[in-house]
């Protein structure tokens, strides 16, 4: 893969426009290059098109109906569009802002749903040494490793959440997207799955959705920011918090709307 | 295993399409029935129907089976059915309508007392009575002890029963909708209770019990069961209560017992479906225009 | 104030009315219902035997209830792939579109048409079509009186399981989608599984409303009074037993066909608040 000539970025976003309905664009003409192992903040105000942008990346946005794309994504230099959504999906997985554990489903099962939703069938042994793995991954082993066999949805918020992040990088995902995924979450939990991100980020490529603009400047290498479904401005973290080029963005930073 | 993956998309994109294509093809099939029902009853049906088919009663089985054998019309219609019809469900409706309101707003407005569950439940279990249990019922009650004979008192009695449910039970789940607030800034104001329950609950729900009211009428219309047992038809037009009448749905059942009145029944048919259904479209166009709760 | 106490009085009042009402039904019918248990004692519900001739009368209400349950069963193993996949077209595969619209008041028009109309219509029309495909000499039986059965309860098992359907939470579909599965594979490993209890209710009270069906069966299961002995065998259910022989009953005879109908309200109650009670632990 390091021979391609844009080793440095895992997806490339090329003049991407989205709309809902004829004429009415989420996203308008966005384009963008996501850095490999690095935490990547897209914010703006609600409405902005983030939300759609992010989902747009695993195809995610094409569960509503008559949506139209224009536009391309590039993954290691293919597009997106010519992959089979399925293989898509197993290499850019997705967290979402309220942790949804399958109720049906125990803990472990969560754990491996990915394999079993893909009709993936393997050895018992295979499938421990994977919960295991993934759930180390997120620090939720020594808390449900007695548990694991109860139904996932008697966990904590916080805990469900970093059980969905198990589930998402159990398949080992190249890139991993986090839709506002502390947005229902309180304070320590928050703050435990910001650890969480700064250690997978050493493994994956991280691309995280938040209107929080301090966890945006706390935890992101790159940050986007979007307005009205343009991409305004993007670029280092540290660089587009101190010194932004676009007024809009700076209005955005020091609170004036969203 | 990531050849594994590669390996089964195809078989499971197939799968997905099959399954897909499955759906369709059987809500397809479901939908089948509508059309040939509709479309049946439109052909075999409709040119029975004329003004004289409205305004005269049925006409006994010689006329008809003179007319038949000559290609001809079959002279009559339904006159007394339709008569009897509106003479037992106006009956029915001028009863259960009134008592299923306020038993519906009893229940809304005690939701929380044990009793007014017991309430519900019971509307439950009456809703669900098969209908010919309640033509027994108004055989016993009224034929045998009241009227001495069938009666178009005895088929509105079970038309009553069979609404009373429906009517509790739309009038209840309407009012559930109305926001808790508007009943507490009416009584906030002041307002005597009854006043919040006919200035406020009533017309803010309007819609929705017209519709409850609608959908109920549009059922019992088309009853026939509990009328065999209490009402039991009669060729002439009556509006003696005590006396037996006819409905559109028995005289359906008379015309199919007799081999020479096919062809009106096609018609009769035909207008009882037509009759019913609009009225349920109309139930539920009242439904979706004023929906302001 | 007194307007207030006279209002509540009221409302109260006619809420008796119901209690009175369940009271009297029940009352009523087990009532009319005792000279045949006083006969027969509970061979009535056990006996096949149904001979109205004077002097050799005997009643048992066997060959009508195993007409009535297995009427309504075939008619809702038929009713279930239809309403199913219906229910499915309508709150997933083209949730929120017009289409979706169109089909679910087409189904709705279903539930519209009296039951009299179904009777007639399945005599005219499917009876002779059966009757072509050479399983059947009369075209009336069991079969015939299911396959209308299963049309006329399709628009109840449908608006409920799509109801219930539509009520899966969106974000566990997203989460299995954002994993790789089909749309096939969503339905099947997160919507049914959520969905189970409640598609199951609403089949349970489908079928209530089957056992109860009267008209549409009188008119096409062929009024044998005997066990049905076969698919295209024609039978009798209770309830339209009790259609057909109620005018011309009395003494032992009526109170044979009341303690059917008490039966059959013993049977629909059953029925319905099993379903009701799943609905409710569903909600």
């Amino acid at each position: 893969m390091n021979d391609t000539p844009d080793s440095e970025h895992v997806l490339t976003i090329k003049e991407l426009s989205i709309a809902y309905e004829p004429g009415r664009y989420a996203v308008n003409d966005v384009s963008a290059a996501i850095r490999r192992n690095s935490i990547t903040a897209i914010m703006g105000p609600s409405g902005c098109g983030k939300s759609t942008l992010l989902r747009a990346m695993n195809r995610m946005h094409e569960l509503y109906p008559n949506i139209e794309t224009k536009g391309d994504i590039l993954l290691d230099g293919q597009s997106i569009f010519s992959m089979s959504v399925i293989e898509l999906r197993r290499k850019v997985g997705m967290v979402f802002q309220r942790p949804n554990p399958f109720p049906n489903m125990t803990i472990y099962e969560n754990v491996v749903a990915g394999f079993s939703l893909n009709d993936i069938r393997m050895k018992k042994s295979q499938r421990d040494d994977i919960v295991e793995e993934a759930l180390r991954n997120v620090a939720l082993w020594d808390e449900v490793k007695e548990s694991l066999y109860r139904k996932g949805t008697f966990l904590s918020g916080g805990q469900q959440q970093r059980l969905c992040v198990a589930r998402a990088i159990a398949f080992n995902p190249e890139v991993l997207l986090l839709d506002e995924p502390t947005s229902a979450l309180d304070p320590v939990a928050t703050s435990k799955i910001e650890d969480l991100l700064g250690e997978l980020k050493k493994k994956y490529t991280l691309v995280l959705v938040t209107h929080n603009m301090s966890q945006a400047a706390r935890i992101s290498d790159d940050s986007m920011f979007m307005y009205l479904g343009e991409l305004v401005e993007s670029g280092r973290t540290e660089i587009l918090f101190t010194n932004p080029k676009d007024s809009r963005t700076e209005a955005y930073l020091t609170g004036k709307f969203g | 295993m990531k050849k594994e993956l590669s390996d089964n998309i195809g078989r499971r994109n197939r799968a997905n399409g099959w399954f897909r294509s499955l759906v369709i093809a059987g809500s397809v099939i479901t939908i089948i029935p509508i059309f040939l029902i509709v479309g049946n009853l439109a052909v075999k049906g409709y040119r029975q129907i004329n003004l004289a088919f409205f305004t005269e009663p049925a006409p006994d089985t010689f006329q008809a089976m003179m007319a038949a054998s000559s290609g001809e019309i079959i002279p009559g219609g339904i006159a007394n059915g339709l008569t009897g019809s509106l003479l037992m469900v106006l009956m029915a409706s001028l009863i259960a309508v009134p008592l299923g309101l306020m038993t519906g707003i009893y229940i809304y407005e005690n939701s929380t007392r044990r009793y007014a569950a017991f309430i519900r439940s019971l509307t439950e279990i009456l809703q669900g009575v098969p209908s010919i249990i309640l033509g027994i019922i108004a055989y016993l009650w009224i034929v045998k002890n009241i009227t001495r004979g069938y009666s178009a008192l005895a088929g509105s009695v079970s038309l009553t029963i069979m609404m009373l449910p429906l009517i509790i039970r739309s009038t209840e789940e309407t009012m559930r909708m109305i926001p808790v607030t508007i009943r507490e800034a009416a009584f906030a104001l002041g307002t005597p209770y009854y006043k919040m329950i006919y200035k406020i609950l009533i017309p803010v729900s309007f819609s929705g019990l017209a519709t409850g009211i609608l959908l109920a009428l549009s059922r019992i219309l088309g009853e026939t069961a509990p009328l065999m047992l209490t009402a039991l038809g009669s060729p002439a037009i009556s509006l003696d209560i005590t006396r037996p009448v006819s409905a559109v749905p028995l005289l359906i059942w008379d015309f199919y017992n007799d081999p020479n009145m096919v062809n009106l029944v096609w018609s009769a048919s035909l207008f009882l479906m037509a009759f019913v259904l609009s009225m349920n479209l109309l139930a539920r166009s009242v439904a979706s225009k004023h929906k302001y709760i | 104030m007194a307007g207030d106490r006279i209002t509540k009085a009221l409302l109260f009042i006619s809420s008796l009315t119901i209690l009175l009402l369940s009271a009297g039904i029940i009352l009523s019918l087990a009532g009319g219902a005792v000279p045949a248990f006083k006969e027969y004692g509970i061979g009535f519900i056990t006996s096949t035997k149904w001979n109205p001739t004077a002097g050799s009368e005997e009643y048992g209400a066997m060959s009508f209830i195993a007409g009535t349950v297995i009427t309504s069963i075939l008619a809702l193993i038929i009713c279930i792939p239809m309403a199913f996949s219906t229910s499915l077209f309508i709150a997933e595969y083209y949730r929120g579109t017009r289409t979706a619209g169109i089909l679910r008041s087409l189904v709705d028009l279903l539930a519209g048409i009296p039951s009299i109309v179904y009777g007639f219509w399945g005599f005219y029309a499917l009876r002779p079509l059966l009757v072509s495909t050479g399983l059947t000499d009369q075209g009336f039986g069991i079969f015939t009186a299911s396959l209308v059965l299963a049309i006329m309860i399709v628009p109840y098992a449908t608006s409920l399981s799509a109801e219930i359907i539509s009520m899966v939470p969106s974000e566990l579909k997203e989460a299995a989608y954002s994993l790789g599965a089909t749309r096939r594979e969503v339905i099947f490993h997160v919507v049914i599984p959520s969905a189970r209890s409640g598609i199951i209710a609403s089949f349970i009270l489908a079928l209530g409303r089957a056992l109860g069906e009267t008209m549409a069966v009188t008119m096409l299961i062929g009024n044998a009074n005997i066990m049905p002995r076969g698919l295209f065998a024609p039978g009798n259910t209770m309830a339209s037993v009790i259609a057909n022989q109620f005018g011309e009953a009395d003494g032992l005879k009526m109170s044979a066909l009341i303690a059917i109908g008490l039966l059959l309200f013993l049977i629909t109650a059953l029925v319905n608040a099993l379903g009701k009670m799943i609905i409710k632990r569903f909600a």
